[in-house]
Order: structure tokens, then sequence, then C-alpha cells
């Protein structure tokens, strides 16, 4: 388990930080962002965080490479094909899981 | 209490529920195997509600991250919830009081919002009923993939640890297919986030700001580049 303390500090933070984001353009904003380049950055961010967040990170996150890759190709297939969030989700898994089987 | 925003919401909450189901699950099963109790599992998704967030969050703290890298990455991760909720402020109708705006603001999502967003004005009443099903599913889902990530065996849960990532990757491929712009984007985060963890510069940025780094980056990059069209109003 991780450290209580840390953890509940981490906790409040995040947490806090989530909250924040959220509230303070709900109560106080109420007219519309106009900026042209501050309407694309965020537009954008989701995708790049994502992204960025995935790649390499899943290729380290099981007990072997070549598992984490067998799962990022499958996913990616699914994904192209437009497949549901759950059919991409459990492609990614199964197909790690058959090559950690085979290896 | 008007009837028909109660039945609405709720209509429209259940579908965004079983699957934040799915995901949270995900998460649960993330949370297990990077060393993390079911009870610290529940207890970040019921307060923070946000997937790649608490992904970001659990990382870092397994990683024991400074203070300040885990709010700055929460910072820049969630910041899209900013847009949202200027967007949605502005919808609420004069039945949504400031406590209640301070209590709605818990549940700012993208699938809520997304909900939200296709009307022109929502009530109190309705924000609520929409968000209840949705909170219910993530912290259950996360219950649930806590649990099982403790009975199943660590071979089977590294595996499952992957469907998060797997989710990422069906919420960024479709866009990037048909959008030139995202796709640079997805491109150009992916590019420099590699660039940080196989040179040197590794030694120096740690994965939270790698995060923070390579998404401001890719983003503002390609808002400078490629600005989204004025008539896209979301």
């Amino acid at each position: 388990m991780i450290n209580v303390k840390y953890f509940l500090i981490c906790l409040a933070i995040m947490a806090g930080v989530t909250y924040l984001v959220r509230m303070l353009p709900l109560v106080l904003i109420r007219k519309k962002i106009t900026n042209r380049f501050l309407r694309s950055f965020f537009y954008y961010i989701p995708y790049a965080v994502l992204a960025s967040m995935t790649i390499p990170a899943m290729l380290y996150s099981t007990s072997s490479m070549p598992s984490a890759i067998a799962g990022l190709v499958v996913g990616f297939i699914l994904a192209f094909f437009e497949r549901s969030l759950l059919t991409v989700a459990a492609g990614t898994c199964l197909a790690a899981f058959i090559l950690e089987l085979i290896l | 209490m008007n009837k028909k925003d109660v039945k609405k919401g709720l209509h429209d909450g259940l579908p965004i529920g079983l699957g934040y189901l799915s995901v949270s699950f995900a998460f649960g099963i993330f949370a297990i195997e990077q060393g993390f109790a079911i009870w610290q599992a529940l207890i970040i998704s019921m307060t923070n509600l946000t997937s790649a967030g608490q992904l970001a969050g659990v990382t870092l703290m397994a990683a024991v991250s400074s203070f300040i890298e885990i709010g700055l990455s929460q910072l820049v991760i969630n910041l899209r919830y900013s847009l949202m909720s200027i967007t949605l402020s502005q919808k609420m109708d004069s039945s949504v009081t400031t406590k209640d705006r301070f209590f709605i603001s818990i549940f700012i999502t993208d699938e809520i919002f997304a909900a939200a967003s296709s009307y022109d004005h929502v009530s109190r009443t309705y924000m609520k009923s929409l968000a209840i099903l949705p909170y219910i599913g993530w912290s259950t889902g996360t219950l649930l993939g806590a649990l099982m990530g403790n009975i199943l065996p660590a071979s089977i849960v590294s595996c499952l640890g992957l469907a998060i990532y797997g989710m990422f990757i069906a919420i960024i491929v479709p866009p990037a297919k048909k959008n030139k712009a995202v796709l640079g984007v997805v491109l150009t985060a992916c590019t420099l986030s590699c660039i940080i963890k196989y040179t040197p510069l590794s030694n120096i940025i740690s994965d939270g700001f790698a995060v923070i780094l390579c998404s401001v980056a890719a983003a503002a990059l390609f808002a400078w580049l490629c600005p989204i069209k004025e008539a896209n109003d979301d």
C-alpha cells in the first residue's frame, strides 16, 4: 500500500486542483472565451495529454515489452476501424495476455 | 423539482454511467497493480472523477513524485474542464444558484459536458440528475476493478492494466484519422515524449513534467499552426 500520509496529501492536492479548474470558471466566468488561440489550445489539449501519457509509458506497463507492443498494435488496429471503447480495451488486454502465454 | 428534468437527466446519464463502469474498472485494476490499497483506489475515484488525471496521479504517486509535480500535472491534464465549465456556465438557466454551481462543479467530465451542452439551457435539476448515475458508475467500477485486481493472478492483472491505455487509444485514433490537425497534435506529443524518454533529458525531466511539457507544447504548436474554425461552437 502507498504510504497513507503521503497518499492523503497527494489526494487532497489532486482533488483540490481538479475541483478548482472545474469550479472557478463555472462560478466566476459567465461570458464566452473568444480568443481563437485559447479555444484551439483547449480543443487540442486532451488529445495531446492522452497521446503523451500513452507513448512510450504503455510499453513499460506490463511484465515484458513484447506483450505491451502486441497490445498497442491490436488496440491501434481496432481503434482505427472505430470499434467501441470496450472492444479496443479488451483487444488490447487479450493480445498482451496471449503473447505472455506464448513467451 | 421538475419531474421531466429528473427523467431527462437520468436518461442521459445512464449510458454515461454504464460506460464509466468499464473505464473505472480498468482504473481500479491499474491502481492495484501500482501498489494502491482498495480504499485508496476508491477514494481517488470518488473525489476526482477524471480518467486521465487519475491515471497520471497514481503513476506519479507510485513513483513518490513531488507535490508540485502532482498538482501541476492535474492542472494541465484537467485544464480542459475549465473550458467546458465556461461553456456550461452560459447554458445554466436562472434555477441554478451560485451554491448549485459549487456543487455541480464536482461532476464536470467530458461525457457529462457533452450531454449537457447538447441543450440550449439546462436547469439545476437536470444537471444533478444527469450526474448521479455516472458518479455511481465511476465509483462502483473502481471498487470492482480494485477487488478483481486483488483476486486475479499478477500476470493477468498486468495485462488488464493495459485496458486503460487501450481506452485512450480508442479515444485518440478515430479523430486523428479524420482530422489532420489532431493527428499532428498526437504525433507531436508522442514524438516529444519519446525524445524525453530516450535521451539524457529523462535524467532532468521526470515523467509527470514530461507529460505536461509534451502536451502543452503539442497543443500550443497546433493552436498556432491550425486554429480551429470560429464556427466550431462547443
